[in-house]
């Protein structure tokens, strides 16, 4: 994708503000019993069993928009061409969702955009949370806030 | 000719060597390199696309050569240092000697993650995030917490069992040996030894904390240990296969190098 992405327009304002995210965490989750049951697929070595409900026809998740732990998160179905579509008219001005073409959801926390991916099996990773399986991009997005630890995402450096 | 030993086994002399190498690649820029390229893969590796450094068949000779160029640049250093493996079936608490202020420093505290301890600490001045996906400039870990048990032995020699390399449709989602070695499929083994560590081990720029070229040496050993039980298996697939690496394809980011040059380590390298 030759043409500068929302992403990176988003990321080079966001960059500057890096120094000053260092916001105090609450507790660290101390175990999977402080998690949403909605989300966890098989980071616990059991298997691919979570995500399978929706390998079969691969269905597009609902949007989303909470805040969790004090921070804003929302996700929405991107368009084929990677942008975003439907109900968030006034956030997306700019064009394209992101730098990649696996990019098929759009997640934001506190309106940063959280590189996310689709498995084959129909379950999620994110760039936070990248060797562990979610069934939802909102569990995804969750779990990155309580990775997160009140810290805000900076830019994807690719190199 | 490079020998790879277990972390545990090293004397105080060569986990030294190795600490001050790791810093000094650091100090100079040249670390952080491969944390982008590693980074930038994990990204652009999809399922449905083009897909090289994971999920894929490649996984494996992949992440040999970019350890053995890690190793190299370790020894434009100091010549005799190689790169330890971490068995994190034996060696699978955090008081594990891996953990120790004289080697790659501790868990990190509970709060914030922060690592506190040894030569990556924050407070040592010489271990900088500067590849980071969030704001925090501090190595994190939080061991036994995102998962609250490493893969044992039994669970490494199910996965090794496995007599086909890699299968159709050559993804998160494949059967066989690279497949389940790499995690997204049975009893998880590299990938839930990322979500253990915890901090920036969990993250697409995992190669900020220094113990991911030990997981991974231990990754690539298993892959030799593999061949060994199954001589007659090779690596698949060998030919035409859309946005799969084959058998005598050239790898991205060096185009100049295939898994066919990469499956025997021994022209690189062997395991104590």
């Amino acid at each position: 994708m030759s043409r500068l992405t929302r992403r990176q327009v988003l990321y080079s304002s966001a960059a500057a503000l890096t120094g000053a995210v260092l916001a105090a965490p609450a507790a660290f989750p101390a175990s999977a019993a402080g998690r949403p049951a909605d989300g966890h697929g098989h980071s616990a070595g059991h298997g691919h069993s979570a995500g399978h409900g929706h390998s079969a026809g691969h269905q597009m998740p609902e949007p989303f928009d909470e805040v969790y732990q004090g921070r804003h998160i929302e996700g929405w179905p991107a368009d084929d061409d990677g942008s975003p579509d439907g109900g968030h008219g006034g956030h997306h001005t700019g064009g394209a969702a992101g730098p990649h073409e696996g990019m098929d959801f759009v997640v934001r926390i506190d309106n940063d955009d959280l590189h996310v991916m689709r498995n084959a099996d129909g379950t999620w990773i994110s760039l936070v949370n990248h060797y562990e399986t979610f069934t939802t991009p909102r569990a995804l997005a969750r779990a990155a806030v309580r990775e997160l630890q009140g810290a805000e995402l900076v830019p994807v450096v690719t190199g | 000719m490079a020998v790879r030993k277990n972390q545990a086994d090293l004397t105080a002399t060569e986990k030294r060597n190795f600490v001050d190498a790791v810093l000094e690649l650091k100090s100079s820029g040249r670390y952080d390199e491969f944390i982008n390229t590693h980074n930038a893969f994990i990204i652009g590796d999809t399922d449905n696309g083009e897909r090289t450094g994971h999920r894929s068949p490649s996984f494996l000779p992949w992440h040999r050569r970019f350890l053995i160029q890690f190793e190299e640049a370790l020894q434009s250093i100091t010549p005799s240092v190689t790169l330890p493996y971490w068995d994190w079936t034996v060696d699978r608490t955090p008081r594990s000697s891996l953990w120790a202020d004289d080697f790659l420093g501790g868990d990190g505290r509970s709060g914030d993650g922060r690592v506190t301890s040894g030569s990556f600490a924050f407070g040592s001045g010489k271990w900088p995030m500067n590849i980071r996906v969030d704001g925090r400039t501090f190595l994190r870990r939080s061991l036994g917490t995102g998962v609250r048990e490493l893969p044992t032995r039994a669970e490494v020699d199910q996965v090794l069992a496995m007599p086909v390399y890699d299968a159709a449709p050559w993804n998160s989602s494949s059967d066989g040996f690279r497949n389940n070695i790499e995690g997204w499929r049975g009893p998880n083994l590299h990938n839930r030894v990322h979500v253990w560590v915890g901090g920036q081990m969990t993250t697409g720029a995992s190669p900020n904390d220094p113990v991911f070229w030990l997981h991974h040496c231990f990754i690539d050993k298993l892959w030799a240990d593999w061949q060994r039980l199954h001589p007659k298996s090779g690596y698949l697939p060998t030919g035409n296969t859309p946005n799969v690496v084959d058998l005598n394809d050239t790898m991205k980011p060096w185009n100049d190098v295939t898994p066919a040059d990469l499956l025997d380590h021994t022209k690189f390298y062997t395991y104590a």
